[in-house]
């Protein structure tokens, strides 16, 4: 058997067992893009669930049908789970109709972790694109939380354009917190002054003193994370030193439906976070 | 099973075919639904059975790759046939199970999961590669992280009695699967089929004390002698074959080989081959609500990666094409499961070969890849260096 079991916090003893959560409040993002924060109705679920950064919940919608989304909140703010969520598909139409005091069914929290202990005396590299920053967010609240244990902290984020940067107002607190956050984007609005291009192209000017001890957290398009490796690669950083946040269909979160399968892993017990070297051959299938 | 044992309690027993009807009403008195094998629509199936009448005695199955056929015995036995269309797949982990529910309230929404009684499942006629399948089963549904409830309930409380084939298909091909034909453990009992009646094993304390209010005597020299020439008879037609030494790196090493495409164009992705399949256990879950909308079952339901919107993600179809569609099915069933679930995923039953209406045989499928493998794109051996693949 591969991996080892998630710890949960709220496991039901019937897995599919869905627990009521009210939408506390939403919050426009970016262009189709919005933050949910949940509250449980439960108050011993609302004081007692707790998440390790990276994982997902499946989020239900009676008669639509469930959705995984990466908890993008603060893994000790106990006052809601915000969700970043964009709309895609049937049920993130549906809770985009949705209001605050709507309930609305939580299974979780799902899935491996971003290796916030491993990062520990090491110099720590995030490389997020587009809605691939929300998974990422609960790290970087973890690493500033325990900032004098890490080396250089740096975020490169890249999106399509200015609009679709999420969480942009935090970006001032974060640096204040001790990270180097440097944004791109691959088509510039009249009044951007920042940068423009790809985001290997911020890696690539980079200074990476320490290969040998530093971490690479990456998430976003398949292609985009595939690039950053390649460029983090070649500039010595080793394959072992690299984790991946991957998206397949995730339909039941325990492993038991099939439709998460990558190769011989279920992304939703294995993952969505893999060390690199774990996946890197099976992500050079096509189609796989 | 009712009760976990491997060793062989009693010496082996001999029940009379008259006999078989009191094992079926002991069954049902004692709250069993009874399962066994039956005649519809062309096949035997499974189906729920009260009279031994209902058995297809005297008939038996012939099978070819795309092929099956029902034809009458010269004799009158009542197990002279393979297996079906039908697992107990079926009834373990079945087609449709509501897993949840919702219901709407003053307060928003309420969910729970069904808790009522399962089924207490007696199955008659349970051959050794479908005992393989159901502990291939146990280790996804109750051996990993999470246990699905609707397996487990329905499994704990069955009562297993195996038959061990004495005729064999031409799309068998347990043995080299190693699960059969004979059946070794995970039974209650275990019938071996002769001209006047049934030699019985017990596998199983509830076993035991089933056949003791049976009216069997212990078996003769002669009995067993028959019974030992019936299962050889079943090894003897078994010619299929599938070599697996190695088969994981060898899939795993060949995901690029041609064969994916050349069987891409005879398959339909029609998803039989899962359907018939006693380990496939791909599931979808839907939502079904009444008219009002405030009362919502969550129903599972059997799915299968040949299906093309399987692998939908917000982004698109994952596997978008046949060629990759069979090979995911493939890969995983004699691949991958080893990774996940330290065994093969296929018991070497054949009937993905029988029902493909293409005629498919995966036996024949893994030849030609292992008669001309090309090694390329490799899971198990690859290294990936930093200068590879720059942009």
């Amino acid at each position: 058997m591969r991996g080892t079991p998630p710890v949960t916090a709220c496991q039901p003893a019937n897995p599919w067992l869905a627990y009521t959560a009210r939408i506390h409040a939403v919050r426009d993002e970016t262009p189709g893009v919005a933050t949910y924060d949940l509250m449980f109705d439960d108050p011993a679920l609302a004081d007692g669930f707790t998440f390790r950064p990276g994982q997902f919940n499946m989020l239900y919608l009676p008669g639509v049908g469930e959705v995984a989304i990466s908890i993008s909140g603060d893994p000790h703010d106990f006052s809601s789970v915000p969700h970043t969520i964009r709309e895609a598909g049937n049920v993130t139409h549906a809770l985009a109709r949705m209001r605050e005091g709507e309930t609305i069914g939580v299974r979780g929290p799902f899935g491996s972790s971003w290796p916030v202990d491993e990062c520990r005396g090491k110099d720590v590299l995030l490389v997020a694109g587009g809605i691939g920053l929300a998974p990422l967010r609960p790290a970087i609240y973890e690493l500033l939380a325990r900032r004098d244990q890490f080396g250089t902290l740096t975020l490169l984020y890249g999106a399509r354009s200015p609009d679709g940067l999420l969480y942009t107002d935090e970006y001032g607190a974060w640096r204040s917190a001790g990270i180097d956050v440097q944004t791109t984007v691959d088509r510039a609005h009249t009044g951007w002054t920042g940068n423009v291009g790809v985001v290997t192209l911020l890696l690539d000017r980079l200074p990476l003193p320490r290969t040998n001890d530093t971490l690479l957290l990456t998430c976003g398009p398949e292609v985009m994370m595939w690039y950053t490796i390649q460029a983090a690669q070649r500039r010595g950083l080793p394959r072992e030193s690299v984790y991946v946040s991957l998206e397949r269909n995730m339909n039941c979160a325990i492993g038991l439906c099939g439709h998460c399968q990558f190769g011989p892993e279920f992304l939703c017990k294995d993952g969505p976070v893999f060390r690199y070297d774990r996946v890197a051959s099976i992500l050079k299938v096509d189609d796989l | 099973m009712t009760a976990a044992a491997e060793s062989t309690l009693n010496s082996e027993t001999f029940l009379p075919r008259d006999g078989l009807q009191k094992l079926i009403s002991h069954l049902s008195g004692d709250g069993f639904t009874v399962i066994g094998p039956k005649v519809d629509q062309g096949a035997i199936v499974y189906d729920e059975i009260e009279n031994a009448d209902e058995l297809p005695r005297g008939w038996t199955d012939r099978q070819e790759p795309g092929r099956y056929r029902l034809e009458r015995r010269e004799d009158d036995a009542y197990f002279g046939f393979v297996v079906g269309p039908h697992s107990w797949k079926r009834f373990l982990f079945p087609p449709r199970a509501t897993v949840a529910t919702a219901d709407r309230t003053e307060n928003g929404w309420e969910m729970a999961t069904p808790d009522e009684p399962a089924p207490r499942y007696a199955f008659l006629g349970v051959r050794a590669c479908e005992i393989a399948a159901m502990k291939i089963q146990d280790r996804i549904f109750t051996g990993g992280s999470y246990v699905d409830p609707v397996y487990q309930r329905r499994r704990e409380s069955a009562f297993i009695i195996a038959v061990n084939c004495t005729t064999a298909a031409a799309t068998c091909f347990c043995v080299s699967m190693n699960t059969g034909p004979r059946c070794g453990s995970g039974f209650d009992l275990a019938l071996t089929e002769i001209a006047e009646g049934f030699v019985i094993e017990v596998g199983s304390d509830a076993g035991s004390e089933l056949l003791a209010r049976l009216p069997v005597t212990p078996a003769t020299d002669e009995q067993l002698s028959h019974a030992d020439d019936e299962r050889q008879q079943a090894v003897n037609q078994i010619q299929r074959t599938l070599n697996t030494d190695g088969i994981r790196d060898l899939l795993l090493n060949n995901l690029e080989h041609p064969q994916w495409s050349d069987v891409a164009k005879r398959c339909l992705s029609c998803t039989n081959c899962t359907m018939v399949c006693p380990t496939c256990f791909c599931s979808t879950v839907t939502e079904v609500s009444d008219l009002t909308g405030d009362h919502v079952e969550r129903q599972r339901q059997w799915d299968s990666c040949f299906n093309i919107d399987f692998s939908y993600m917000n982004g698109g179809i994952v596997r978008d094409d046949v060629r990759s569609r069979y090979r995911q099915w493939l890969t995983h069933k004699l691949a991958s499961w080893h990774d996940q679930f330290d065994s093969s995923g296929c018991v070497g039953c054949g009937r993905c070969i029988t029902w493909c209406p293409t005629g498919i045989d995966l036996t024949a499928e893994v030849a030609a890849i292992r008669n001309a493998p090309r090694a390329k794109a490799s899971v198990a051996t690859e290294t990936v260096t930093p200068q590879e693949g720059s942009a």
